[in-house]
């Protein structure tokens, strides 16, 4: 301590010296401030250097009265002071002297300092306080030591907090103001049940709340006038807008459900409907409304005032307007270029069911001694039918082969593939094509045959190089001992819904297909024949045929195998005139139900027959129509017309009756009997419009008839320059027909038109034309197909005009044939008057007679 | 009672008349001379058809009302007679 003191002292002699640095004007001899360490942060201390004299003076020698432990002493103010007074300027002291004599205290702490701390061995401390706090805190020394070094070196050492008492400040009062705090104290329930009863099924039940006291406490809300203002007055702005809505919808989509509802109309009891029948209310509505009804019915008696003018003036000129697009167009022709004799066609059928098929039956051209003469010539050359198919002119599809010259044949209208043909001697021939059937069914165009179809000259025709072409064998002939003696002129399929016995009464159809012909030949009989097997009478005969029978070629069917050489009539009607003069020779006949061959009819027919039936071919089992009971039909006309070799139109039955006298089975007397034709009738056809309107045509006239009216024809017209030989009703017009003339003509009459002359006369060809047949492939294509003498086939396209009706056309026919019907009755009752008349005008005359006689006399 | 037959019997006679029937007000056939299913049918479309008809007019002109109505088809022609408890239909083919 005590050379901290001696320091101090020194120190503060140094600070002078350092303060007269400060200063520019500084002389070491002067009165200068002391220099202090006011630059190092203490202005107390003032840096001396003592010299070893002073130290002995003052006894702050280094290291024996200053020490360590004591780096400082005091010393007296007053030794100082007497220092300077001995030593002047030569003391240490001096520098600091101002600060000595202004020191207030008596002692002045003088430290040692050895590190030189403050520059000089020696400072001085010059304050009171300075020396206070040098000796009371010798902290502050530390501090300033560790102010010096800059660098602190001791570690902190981790005094835990001591934990104090809390002094409250007052922030307890606001947290006990905002705590939440329960108010009231809670209240428990203890709530207990059996433990039986826990998850027991519960079971709810409805109450009603009112029935139930006390079951609930209703609150109800009442106007409370504290709390009502009267608003007296109000501020609101308004606007008009327009509203719009927006609203959507969806359905909902459920499966659908098939839902059936079923009603009945409201009706009344019979006893209702009388007793308003008489309520007076309906009498006074009938009385009313009636009158204004029937002013409407008979305005539309009167006139239809809702006709299209134009449109009936129309079709009206659709008739036989411009002569340009009359004409029949040739549309093909065939002929057989193989055969080499002369031959005619006799006759000419269409397919029933096939597109552009057509048959012929053809004959040699020779009258009846060349026939005998040629005989031998004859047989070695087949007889033929000939399909010819529009596809090929030149070969025909198929050929049937018959035994001998074929003059009638029709396809049968339930089986197109069943052929029944007339021949010359009598027999008649049955062709079964089923083998066949699809040869014509798909008969295609050239195809195979070599595209260079060139004419041949016909003696380079090989008979073998139509080896397309088949010959087909007839399956069965009739007997020619039973059946007719003379050619047949005429066959027919009986249709099918009715079939006959051999009493000729007619029983319901058993079988359903057409399984009876009827046939009229050249020896003044017309038979019925049955196509299914009869019960043999007599085994006997039976088995001579079988030994007699001629082995049948393996490729013919065996349809009708019962019927071959055996087939007898079912029933034979002979016309006789009487005993004394000839029999009549039917040429042609027409039943009351003809098949006239529609073809919209017979495609149904072939169809349903098909269906059926099935696969069985009800034509190769005929014996089980047979099994069917026989089922008589009422009221079935049984007449029919005849028209005969010498022009005769015979209408009469083919019942037979049982003569009283003999016993026997005699056919019935005609009913009428007409010679209108100068030569052999040779069509005799129902129109196709109309079941009992005739056409006959023969000699060089033509007659219509109306079954039923006996006084004689409809219409009958004048003769001809040319003889006619064949003819056809059209098949969609009704008042229009074809004939055929000997000189290649074919006339067309159209009855609207004109009855007295044909409407348009067309040549085909140059020789007699054997037979027409017109046909109708669709609305728009109708074809004729004629057939002349010498052997060609012509197939021509009726136009437009001539195939299709007018509107009325059916109508106006019929008025035209009531007119005439009428005509004849009046022209009957004109007979009657005419007859009253003349018989009158007799009696007048004798009366005269008799008067003048009478006047004679003078008496 | 013979007085309305006798009235349905001359209308039913007239030339190409094919039917006639009175209808109530509800459209219930009390006389006609056609088959059940074809009365009923005809009734019951008419009487609906005749409602519409008079409503139209009145709509027009309240004081109009309907007194005939003719419905003519490309095959006959159907008159309908209405009242205020019955109606006369009568089917006529004009045209022969």
């Amino acid at each position: 301590m005590a050379s901290k003191l001696q320091k101090r002292k020194s120190s503060s002699g140094q600070k002078t010296s350092k303060r007269g640095k400060n200063r520019p004007t500084l002389t070491v001899g002067e009165e200068e401030e002391p220099t202090n360490m006011e630059s190092l942060g203490h202005p107390e201390i003032y840096p001396v250097v003592l010299t070893t004299k002073t130290q002995e003076i003052f006894n702050c020698r280094i290291d024996e009265d200053i020490t360590d432990e004591q780096p400082y002493k005091l010393i007296k103010k007053e030794d100082i002071l007497a220092d300077f007074q001995n030593r002047a300027a030569v003391s240490d002291f001096y520098p600091v002297k101002k600060v000595i004599q202004e020191y207030p205290g008596d002692e002045i702490l003088l430290v040692y300092d050895k590190d030189f701390k403050y520059g000089l061995n020696f400072y001085l401390v010059g304050t009171e306080e300075g020396k206070e706090n040098y000796l009371n805190a010798p902290e502050i020394p530390e501090e300033q030591e560790e102010y010096k070094e800059h660098i602190p070196e001791e570690i902190c050492i981790y005094k835990a907090p001591i934990s104090k008492p809390w002094v409250s400040l007052g922030s307890e009062k606001e947290i006990e103001e905002e705590s939440v705090k329960e108010s009231t104290k809670k209240i428990t329930y203890m709530i207990s049940r059996k433990r039986h009863q826990f998850g027991a099924p519960i079971k709810f039940s409805d109450q009603n709340a009112s029935s139930v006291k006390d079951a609930y406490i209703e609150c109800t809300a009442y106007p409370d006038k504290n709390f009502t203002l009267r608003q007296l007055e109000k501020d609101i702005g308004m606007q008009v807008v327009p509203e719009v809505k927006d609203i959507s919808t969806q359905t909902r989509w459920t499966y659908p459900k098939n839902a059936i509802t079923q009603y009945h109309p409201r009706e009344f009891s019979e006893e209702e409907k009388e007793t308003l029948g008489q309520a007076k209310s309906l009498t006074d509505f009938l009385n009313n409304v009636s009158i204004s009804v029937e002013i409407a019915l008979q305005q539309n008696e009167i006139m239809n005032t809702f006709i299209d003018d134009w449109k009936c003036l129309a079709e009206e000129e659709g008739t036989f307007g411009d002569k340009t697009d009359t004409h029949l167009k040739e549309y093909q022709s065939f002929t057989d270029l193989h055969n080499l004799t002369e031959k005619m066609i006799t006759c000419v059928s269409w397919h029933p069911v096939i597109y552009g098929l057509i048959a012929v039956s053809v004959a040699v051209r020779l009258s009846f001694e060349d026939r005998v003469h040629f005989s031998g010539k004859l047989l070695l050359q087949p007889s033929l039918i000939l399909f010819w198919s529009f596809s090929d002119p030149i070969h025909p599809q198929l050929m049937l082969e018959s035994p001998d010259d074929i003059f009638c044949f029709k396809f049968c209208p339930s089986d197109p593939n069943i052929i029944a043909g007339g021949c010359i001697n009598g027999q008649i021939v049955m062709w079964d094509i089923t083998a066949h059937a699809d040869r014509i069914e798909n008969i295609k165009t050239g195809g195979s045959r070599s595209k260079k179809v060139t004419l041949k000259p016909m003696f380079l025709l090989e008979p073998d190089s139509n080896k397309e072409a088949m010959y087909i064998r007839h399956c069965a002939v009739s007997s020619i001992e039973n059946g007719h003696k003379h050619v047949i002129t005429d066959i027919h399929w009986l249709p099918d819904t009715f079939e006959i016995n051999r009493m000729g009464t007619v029983f319901e159809n058993r079988s359903g297909i057409c399984c009876q012909l009827v046939t009229c030949s050249a020896d003044c009989t017309i038979c019925f024949w049955d196509i299914r097997p009869q019960k043999a009478l007599t085994p006997q005969p039976t088995e001579k045929k079988k030994e007699e029978s001629i082995e049948i070629p393996f490729d013919v069917p065996s349809t009708f195998l019962h019927l071959d050489l055996a087939w007898k009539p079912l029933s034979k009607i002979r016309l006789s005139k009487g005993e004394t003069s000839l029999d009549h020779c039917p040429t042609k006949i027409s039943l009351s139900e003809d098949h006239l061959q529609y073809k919209a009819q017979d495609k149904m027919l072939a169809q349903s027959k098909a269906a059926k039936v099935g696969d069985m071919n009800p034509y190769q089992n005929l014996e089980g129509g047979l099994a069917n009971h026989l089922k008589p039909r009422e009221d079935f006309c049984t007449k029919f017309f005849v028209g005969t070799e010498e022009g005769e139109v015979i209408y009469t039955d083919w019942k037979m009756e049982r003569d009283s006298e003999t016993g026997r089975l005699m056919t019935k007397k005609p009913v009428s009997l007409y010679t209108v034709h100068d030569g052999a009738v040779h069509t005799v056809q129902r129109s196709p419009f109309y079941k009992d309107i005739i056409l006959t045509i023969g000699g060089w006239n033509v007659a219509i008839w109306k079954e039923g009216v006996m006084t004689g024809p409809l219409l009958q017209t004048s003769c001809a320059p040319k003889r006619y030989t064949s003819g056809h009703w059209s098949l969609t017009r009704p008042g229009v027909f074809y004939i055929g003339r000997e000189d290649g003509y074919i006339d067309i009459w159209d009855l609207l038109e004109k009855t007295h002359e044909p409407a348009l006369s067309q040549n085909i060809c140059i020789t007699m034309i054997t037979c027409i047949k017109p046909w109708t492939f669709s609305a728009k294509q109708q074809f004729i197909a004629v057939a002349d003498y010498y052997g060609t086939l012509h197939i021509l396209e009726i136009p437009w005009t001539l195939s299709h009706p007018s509107a009325n056309e059916v109508l106006s026919m019929n008025y035209y044939f009531e007119r005439e019907v009428k005509h004849l009755e009046y022209v009957d009752q004109r007979k009657k008057i005419r007859e009253q008349e003349k018989k009158e005008m007799q009696l007048e005359m004798e009366k005269k007679k008799a008067g003048i006689h009478l006047k004679r006399r003078p008496s | 009672m013979a007085e309305v037959e006798e009235t349905l019997k001359r209308i039913q006679t007239h030339k190409g008349v094919i039917g006639t029937m009175v209808v109530n007000a509800e459209g219930i056939p009390i006389r006609t001379t056609l088959d059940n299913s074809t009365t009923v049918q005809y009734a019951g479309l008419l009487h609906q058809l005749t409602m519409k008809a008079r409503s139209t007019v009145r709509d027009i002109d309240p004081q109009n009302d309907l007194t005939f109505l003719r419905i003519r088809s490309k095959k006959h022609e159907i008159m309908v007679a209405p009242d205020k408890e019955y109606l006369l239909i009568v089917i006529q083919n004009p045209c022969e």
